[in-house]
């Protein structure tokens, strides 16, 4: 039987037919933010009035005139306004029903000016600088609680917050770093550099990694507005009977947590799904730039881990609302199953935070080293080794609770493995630097920094997985200490390093080198001494989250929260840098700056729409530096035919296969 | 001496490719290492906690003191590594030439892939040594440990509510106190359960720490060494007071902890008549049921709830 063959069509970004061109709306018409909230608005009245009207009977929340029934279906539909407010509904609606789907207009308005970053955009360019300013803003925000947890601990005894203030934003702080920030990198550079580093024109599924950045803010707002009901008092692990007992807050939490876990599914879904089936001809697996190879690995963690969470979060949300018994020990459930579904999902997620730094860093190094990338393979398997290693660490976190007693020694034996494959990153970064010619520039700075952090990170984390030292270490600031080293000290070093080495590519505007420069030194400081004096002060017996603490650690104490507002104030020079830089000076830099190999930096700055003329033909990798007669990464201008052709040798190869 | 070994043979390996920076970096490291091992053995170590107020205890400051010693070296091995080439192998200005293109060297990712994944087993063989030869090093085991010590242990169980702790003595008539006073060179067995939430019993200076699940009996064993007093923590974030939950407890000699058993039961006897029979976990039901015991007693708060159902004032 013959296989029938058509022609390729011409297709919309969403992979439908065209259809007839939208009509044009004034511009409060066109679905974009102000509608979206519109929606929300509506949507959660709605919800709120069907919970009320179908849960009328249900136990109601002391001080309050509902129980959590209303509250969850009214955040439930307010995030299906949301989607709907933003258009995100009406083309998939249309392909339901058989109907073409429009192509956009082509007014300037939507094709170029800022209003497009307000919308609900399907190109992968557009949704990765809506990220970036997202990923900043959620950043900030649950850096202003961090402030203010350390404002409270200035004293032991005395109270600038009442304890419900003070939970409330442990809480909010935590949850807010830990769900969103699994995004930072993914996100912005994931999303905007991946295709164009493996020489494709487009991403996989545009709609899906529009829909991934749209629930972030409706996440970001869920989980804010918990603070007008009261807040949560359970950090961000949210064990359980604490969560069930918990106020109408823990809604917040439950729904924006799993909102957050269907983004990041969503996000690595369509990563994965590019990296694979949309390199360009020539981007042989052994030529993938090393960050596509830290997008694959931490994409897969995330399809894997988040739907755990998802689950986890369900469950308390129907424990809250509908009286089921998961995690209630007189009924049936257990607090150990949350604690298992978290950590599950929670383990691998300290390496979603972990391996886009790695690949940050990684592709950073040998630019400005100008030197070939040390270990191309040992740095590729590392990533793939703790991507795998990272599902059967879990318990980890549970050694002092009484669970599994006796699995304590594996537990404790695959944690120190997963230090071999990070330790290659190490191998990698001091093979690249061997006899290198060392450029100074910001990005690199961060680089290092971040190299000199997760170091300590990295090596606290190994006394950790020893049980007997785990159990003076567990629940005290040393841990807290340890994963701010690998996540601020890693992750957000290696964030900015990003932002710094990519921002001319992605805005076509230079960032201030001079005020980089400022930034890199007094966040690095500061840093350092907010975070390293933790440790000392965790071994000396303070718990994490406890507002009062011995007395004679006060002067540690009052040393790490002013540090921090020191570290607080190198952010707002970031800030102030980004919105001089690319608001009111922008300094237009359009060429290669870096005088970088890959593959992203050989179009114009910004990418034209649609990244690539033609596709282009790979011919070598990316950190051929010094390399005599190394032949240009790609071939930017194939003669048209080259790559069908290649494509049709590819067929034939594999039908005689 | 593992530790020194990764750096001995990393750097010397690429030397042959250059002027002898491997050695050079060897050569800085060395000292360091060697000072920062014997400052960390002999000055810092005796001092580093949880203190060697207890078995446990002893056994984690030793751990804490046997793996800074290893992994001071790895430290200051990458940190001079990382400074060597930042000074020696900057781009001078107006040299705009590529490095040379190394794209790796199997000897040098193999003898680095052994040396970690040696150290690492090393590590893993060390803990679980040290786990099993300290009857649990002082964590929560359960309700069934498998490591534990022989003869009969002092039994306290530790019942921790929001936002307090509990003591009960099941071998002197199960009396429920306040007090957590605990006999020297005596083993003692933690049966660490709770009321409501997840809370965790952090006994510091002892080294003991175990979580309180509701319906779990989870234990952990240690033996006092020294007189003195201990702070007890919660170290799991347990809802609004949770940063004031905290109490003390002492360690006295046995004879001294005879006669304040004695006395303590004696005392409480009324009450311990109205609580619940001791068992490994407790319905939550029977919050109730001690608050109106210890009301009974006189030791109750203002409107006869030890512990205030919600809304509780500032302890």
């Amino acid at each position: 039987m013959a296989i029938e063959i058509q022609p390729e069509k011409v297709q919309g970004p969403g992979g439908g037919e065209p259809g007839a061109a939208r009509p044009a709306r004034p511009w409060w018409l066109r679905p974009a933010v102000h509608t979206a909230l519109a929606g929300a608005v509506i949507g959660y009245i709605v919800g709120h009035w069907l919970g009320n009207f179908l849960g009328s009977n249900y136990q109601q929340l002391p001080l309050s005139d509902s129980s959590d029934f209303p509250i969850v279906l009214g955040y439930l539909l307010a995030v299906v306004g949301w989607l709907a407010g933003l258009g995100v509904l009406n083309d998939p609606l249309r392909q339901m029903a058989g109907r073409p789907i429009p192509i956009e207009e082509e007014d300037a308005a939507a094709a170029s000016g800022l209003a497009r970053y307000f919308r609900y955009s399907l190109d992968h360019k557009v949704v990765g600088i809506q990220y970036l300013v997202g990923m900043i803003i959620y950043f900030c925000t649950a850096g202003l609680f961090a402030m203010a947890i350390r404002t409270e601990l200035l004293s032991p005894v005395h109270h600038i917050f009442s304890s419900s203030t003070y939970v409330e934003l442990v809480g909010e702080h935590g949850t807010m770093m830990m769900m969103l920030m699994t995004s930072v990198i993914v996100g912005p550079f994931g999303n905007f550099l991946v295709p164009l580093m493996i020489g494709s024109k487009r991403v996989a599924f545009p709609r899906i990694e529009a829909l991934s950045f749209w629930l972030t803010p409706a996440a970001f707002l869920i989980l804010f507005s918990g603070l007008m009901l009261g807040g949560f008092p359970f950090g961000w692990t949210g064990y359980a009977p604490l969560s069930i007992q918990a106020g109408p807050g823990a809604d917040s939490y439950a729904i924006a947590f799993g909102l957050m876990g269907i983004s990041i599914i969503l996000a690595g879904f369509n990563i994965i799904v590019t990296v694979i089936c949309y390199r360009a001809p020539g981007m042989r697996w052994s030529r993938l730039p090393i960050f596509v190879w830290s997008m694959l690995a931490t994409s897969v963690l995330m399809v894997l881990a988040a739907p755990v969470l998802v689950g986890g979060m369900y469950m308390i949300i129907t424990d809250r609302t509908v009286q089921t018994a998961f995690f209630a020990d007189q009924l049936g459930g257990s607090s150990y199953l949350y604690q298992n579904l978290f950590w599950f999902f929670g383990h691998p997620e300290v390496y979603i935070l972990a391996l886009p730094g790695f690949g940050i860093v990684s592709e950073i190094i040998p630019v400005f080293c100008r030197k070939p990338l040390f270990g191309y393979k040992t740095a590729a398997a590392g990533m793939i080794g703790v991507t795998v290693l990272s599902f059967f660490v879990w318990q980890h976190h549970l050694f002092d609770s009484g669970i599994n007693p006796d699995m304590r020694p594996l537990f404790m034996l695959t944690t120190e493995l997963i230090s071999i494959p990070t330790g290659f990153i190490y191998l990698v970064a001091m093979g690249t630097f061997w006899k290198a010619k060392i450029r100074f520039t910001v990005p690199m700075l961060f680089a290092l920094g971040m190299y000199f952090n997760f170091l300590i990170g990295g090596i606290s984390g190994v006394f950790l997985s020893d049980v007997p030292a785990d159990t003076t270490e567990h629940g005290s600031f040393f841990v807290m200490a340890h994963f701010h080293y690998t996540i601020m000290g890693g992750l957000i070093f290696a964030f900015m390093a990003g932002i710094y080495y990519w921002l001319p590519k992605m805005m076509g505007i230079k960032l201030n080198q001079t005020l980089g420069k400022l930034h890199f030194w007094t966040m690095f400081i500061f840093f350092n001494s907010t975070f390293l004096p933790l440790f000392a002060v965790g071994m000396a017996g303070q718990p994490r989250r406890a507002f009062e603490y011995a007395s004679n650690l006060q002067t540690v104490n009052d040393w790490v929260s002013i540090s921090s507002f020191c570290l607080g104030g190198s952010i707002l020079i970031f800030v102030i840098n980004f919105v001089w830089s690319t608001v009111i000076v922008r300094e237009r830099e359009v060429g290669n700056p870096w005088q970088s190999r890959g593959l992203e930096w050989q179009v114009p700055s910004p990418p034209p729409p649609g990244n690539f003329e033609r596709v282009p033909v790979v011919l070598s990798g990316p950190y051929e530096y010094g390399t005599p007669g190394a032949p240009p990464v790609a071939d930017l201008h194939p003669p048209a035919g080259v790559v069908s052709a290649a494509y049709a040798g590819n067929q034939t190869a594999g039908a005689e296969a | 001496m593992s530790a020194v070994t990764p750096a001995a043979t990393t750097p010397a390996a690429p030397a042959d490719a250059g002027p002898g920076h491997g050695l050079r970096v060897f050569l800085i490291w060395l000292p360091l290492a060697v000072i920062a091992d014997l400052v960390i053995w002999f000055v810092w170590g005796p001092h580093l906690p949880p203190g060697a107020m207890s078995s446990s205890a002893a056994n984690q400051q030793s751990d804490i003191k046997i793996m800074a010693v290893l992994a001071a070296p790895v430290m200051l091995f990458v940190i001079t590594y990382f400074s060597y080439a930042l000074i020696v192998w900057r781009q001078r200005e107006g040299d705009t030439e590529d490095g040379p293109p190394l794209h790796g060297n199997t000897r040098v990712q193999a003898s680095w892939i052994t040396v970690t994944s040696a150290i690492v087993l090393s590590l893993f063989i060390f803990g679980t040594v040290e786990l099993v030869s300290s009857n649990g090093a002082g964590a929560g085991e359960g309700p069934s440990p498998i490591w534990k010590p022989g003869g009969s242990p002092l039994q306290v169980q530790v019942i921790a509510q929001q936002w307090k702790f509990t003591y009960r003595y099941p071998q002197f008539g199960g009396f429920e106190t306040t007090q957590l006073v605990l006999p020297e060179g005596q083993w003692v067995a933690f049966h660490v359960t709770s009321l409501d939430v997840i809370h965790s019993f952090w006994a510091y200076q002892l080294g003991v720490k175990a979580d309180a699940n509701p319906g779990v009996d989870n234990v952990a064993y240690t033996k006092p060494e020294h007189n003195g007093e201990f702070v007890v923590r919660c170290s799991e974030l347990c809802g609004l007071w949770h940063g004031a939950m905290f109490d003390y407890g002492r360690v006295v000699s046995l004879p001294a902890f005879r006669s304040w058993a004695a006395a303590t039961r004696v005392q409480l006897a009324a009450v311990t008549k109205v609580l619940p029979p001791y068992a490994t976990t407790y319905d939550p039901t029977v919050v109730p049921q001690i608050n109106k015991a210890l009301a009974k007693a006189g030791i109750g708060g203002a409107n006869g709830y030890y512990y205030p159902p919600q809304d509780p004032v500032q302890p």
